[in-house]
């Protein structure tokens, strides 16, 4: 048995699954816990761990994966750019496939644009420095998790003095949206299942404020089975006994006080703004800009492009799942218009969104 | 959004390549439909059957750990012919190759066909060379067409699955598809991960012996086992059920795979068959391909349970139940 194995052990999950059966039994109304991670949202899909929690207990999934939160602009911004001769685009896989207002990266990369798919910022950066007399672009999306390898990244060109390294940043932070979500009163979230990754890097106090403010139960969770059931097991106890604190389930990883190093970096290179979240509008000081010092490598100011007028898709209701106000099934497009091979919104094309995840497992 | 282009994923094996065939190829090319969903035409002539495949190689890199494109596109068009249960006797070999390609390396792949020809006891009979400007190929690609004969009347295709059979793999799933990628993609792994390329007729040959009972053979290439059994499903009309737990998996292939969020149902494979078997065989076919070299990691990694629209459903390693669906988009381009 290998190490992974023991976090997948079919006897700790039947026995937490008991555990909940037991905790939550006779209960009239469903417990419903959100998860704000695109990671725990296919793991639960992937592992079929809603067949085996008792029906007192819904998962929903939230505005947890980067693609999907990305609005069509920012699409749209990197097609314009996808377009200037001479130019290489690269990006996580994801990003292909969005559509934008009017076209994505797989359909100009087919129509000839130079788009790339990298595993790591570091890989972008390695072409840029490999063609010097070529202007290298790396899209960059996801929220704390990826902003510091990102910020290491334009750090070191910085360094090497590499002009041709460029970054369309379109970072996100937590814990703030989940704030929102939770004083939704159409919701009625009764529990966080906490990202995990993200909170390696702001810690678990970063939950505190959301805590203290809307009085909500915040577990960070790990990723594997056991992790999961173990983090819901926390909640449901929470509920019951009608408290709420932060705890931190995903101790093996992940401290209360967080990454330091990595919040440095992050602070070096970026500045508080606010965002824009696909279905959730503007939110104040939820993103993160390249500052002043590092402009040079800020895609959207040292490359400029005319951006095509924004149109969004009708009748996806992306905004609406990503709020964990409907289920993908609920969505009239899911799986007739709107499939993984011809995506009409973002949920439908990561691999971490809600509709690939329901449409990949359960169809 | 543009219709018109193809894109890379219609070269994946996946949905998209199915539409592209059901929506334009087949019905443009009326009459190729002989060979249906199947890995090979099964041709009737006056004296017998005959079964006929063809298949291009584009592989990146050409050269990997376990083989390269030559022995690749034999081991190929030999196992197409052999999930028919037809003996392969004939190949005939296409090189496309790009301008300034090296010789040497040139000389390299034709004895691994060679090689593998012999191996496999087929015969290289015609071929055709093409060279092409330097940029207007990469490298160089390798279309092989194979024809094989039948010694028995057994009617083995993926329409013939039932209730109760068991599905039995001859190995581990995913290693030739994580072997070039992390080949291509220079990934370092403290173990090497080598491809599983071999011919499988020999391992046929042994199966057959169990006569009728053998129901449906496939090797689960581009797509992996998961596009593979969904076809299966869907042909056959019924629903399979894996069991997550019994899947043999390399703990590299694993690793490499939790790391990029593959799913190695989806990656593929080129030394292996998925043979669904009537249930009271299972065990002596399970038996078979553990004592032939080709079969040593063999398992019975699930069942047929019931007449459906055609489904695969997998228990997982924690005993839940989700669905499986063909591989979606392209997942690793130029993988054979």
């Amino acid at each position: 048995m290998n190490y992974l194995d023991q976090f997948q052990d079919r006897n700790v999950v039947r026995g937490l699954a008991d555990r909940i059966a037991q905790l939550t039994a006779g209960r009239a109304a469903p417990m419903t816990f959100m998860e704000v991670c695109g990671t725990h949202t296919m793991a639960i899909s992937r592992y079929g761990i809603r067949s085996i929690l008792p029906s007192q207990v819904r998962l929903i999934s939230g505005p947890g994966c980067p693609v999907c939160v990305t609005p069509n602009s920012y699409i749209d911004r990197a097609v314009a750019m996808c377009r200037i001769p001479g130019i290489i685009i690269t990006t996580f896989g994801d990003m292909m496939r969005v559509p934008g207002s009017s076209s994505s990266l797989m359909e100009q990369r087919a129509k000839g644009a130079d788009i790339r798919t990298v595993y790591s910022p570091l890989d972008a950066m390695a072409l840029a420095a490999k063609n010097r007399d070529r202007q290298v672009v790396f899209l960059g999306v996801g929220f704390e998790t990826t902003a510091p390898a990102i910020a290491g990244s334009i750090l070191t060109a910085a360094r090497q003095g590499l002009d041709n390294y460029f970054v369309l940043a379109s970072h996100k932070v937590m814990p703030k949206p989940m704030e929102i979500l939770a004083a939704d009163p159409e919701l009625k979230i009764d529990g966080y299942i906490c990202p995990a990754h993200v909170s390696a890097i702001i810690g678990g106090n970063a939950y505190r404020p959301l805590v203290e403010n809307q009085h909500v139960p915040c577990v960070v969770t790990g990723f594997e089975p056991t992790d999961i059931m173990q983090g819901v097991e926390m909640l449901v106890r929470q509920v019951l006994e009608g408290v709420s604190r932060v705890e931190i389930q995903y101790s093996r990883v992940v401290s209360w006080d967080g990454n330091k190093k990595a919040q440095e970096i992050i602070a070096q290179v970026f500045t508080p703004c606010d965002a824009q979240w696909r279905g959730m509008g503007t939110i104040p000081g939820t993103g993160l800009e390249i500052n002043d010092a590092y402009a040079a490598f800020d895609a959207q100011k040292a490359i400029p492009v005319e951006v095509e007028e924004l149109q969004e898709h009708a009748g996806c209701l992306c905004g609406e799942i990503l709020k964990g106000k409907i289920a993908p099934s609920d969505c009239p497009l899911f799986g007739t218009t709107c499939t993984p091979e011809a995506p009409v919104g973002a949920c439908m094309v990561s691999s971490e969104g809600s509709c690939a995840a329901a449409y990949k497992y359960m169809n | 959004m543009d219709h018109d282009l193809i894109l890379l994923g219609h070269g994946s094996g996946g949905r998209l390549s199915h539409q592209l065939l059901d929506e334009l190829i087949i019905p443009s090319l009326s009459g190729i439909s002989v060979a249906g969903q199947n890995d090979a035409a099964v041709i009737a002539h006056d004296s017998g059957r005959l079964a006929f495949t063809t298949d291009s190689y584009v592989v990146d890199p050409i050269f990997f750990p376990g083989g390269n494109i030559g022995d690749l596109a034999v081991n190929g068009t030999v196992n197409d012919l052999a999930m028919m249960g037809a003996t392969p006797r004939y190949i005939s070999v296409g090189l496309i190759i790009e301008e300034g390609f090296s010789k040497k390396e040139l000389a390299v792949i034709l004895s691994a066909m060679r090689e593998a020809a012999d191996l496999a006891g087929v015969q290289i009979v015609t071929g055709d060379t093409k060279v092409v400007p330097k940029g207007k190929a990469d490298r160089i690609f390798i279309n092989t067409s194979g024809i094989g004969l039948f010694d028995h009347d057994l009617r083995i295709n993926g329409c013939a699955a039932r209730p109760g059979d068991k599905i039995i793999i001859n190995g581990t799933i995913g290693d030739h598809g994580i072997c070039v990628l992390a080949t291509r993609e220079g990934l370092d792994l403290q173990t090497v991960i080598e491809s599983d390329t071999a011919a499988l007729n020999g391992l046929v040959t042994e199966l057959l012996k169990e006569g009728e009972a053998l129901h449906v053979l496939r090797d689960p290439t581009r797509g992996g086992v998961a596009t593979t059994l969904k076809e299966i499903a869907v042909q056959s009309g019924v629903t399979i059920k894996l069991q997550e737990a019994d899947l043999p998996l390399k703990d590299a292939v694993k690793g490499v795979c939790a790391i990029l969020g593959l799913d190695p149902l989806h990656v593929a494979n080129e030394g292996k068959l998925l043979a669904i078997v009537a249930p009271e065989a299972a065990e002596r076919v399970l038996e078979r391909m553990r004592n032939h070299p080709c079969g040593v990691d063999a398992a019975i990694i699930g069942e047929v349970t019931q007449v459906s629209a055609g489904a695969v459903q997998m228990e997982t390693t924690i005993g839940g139940l989700r669905a499986i669906d063909m591989l979606s988009g392209e997942q690793l381009p130029r993988i054979c």
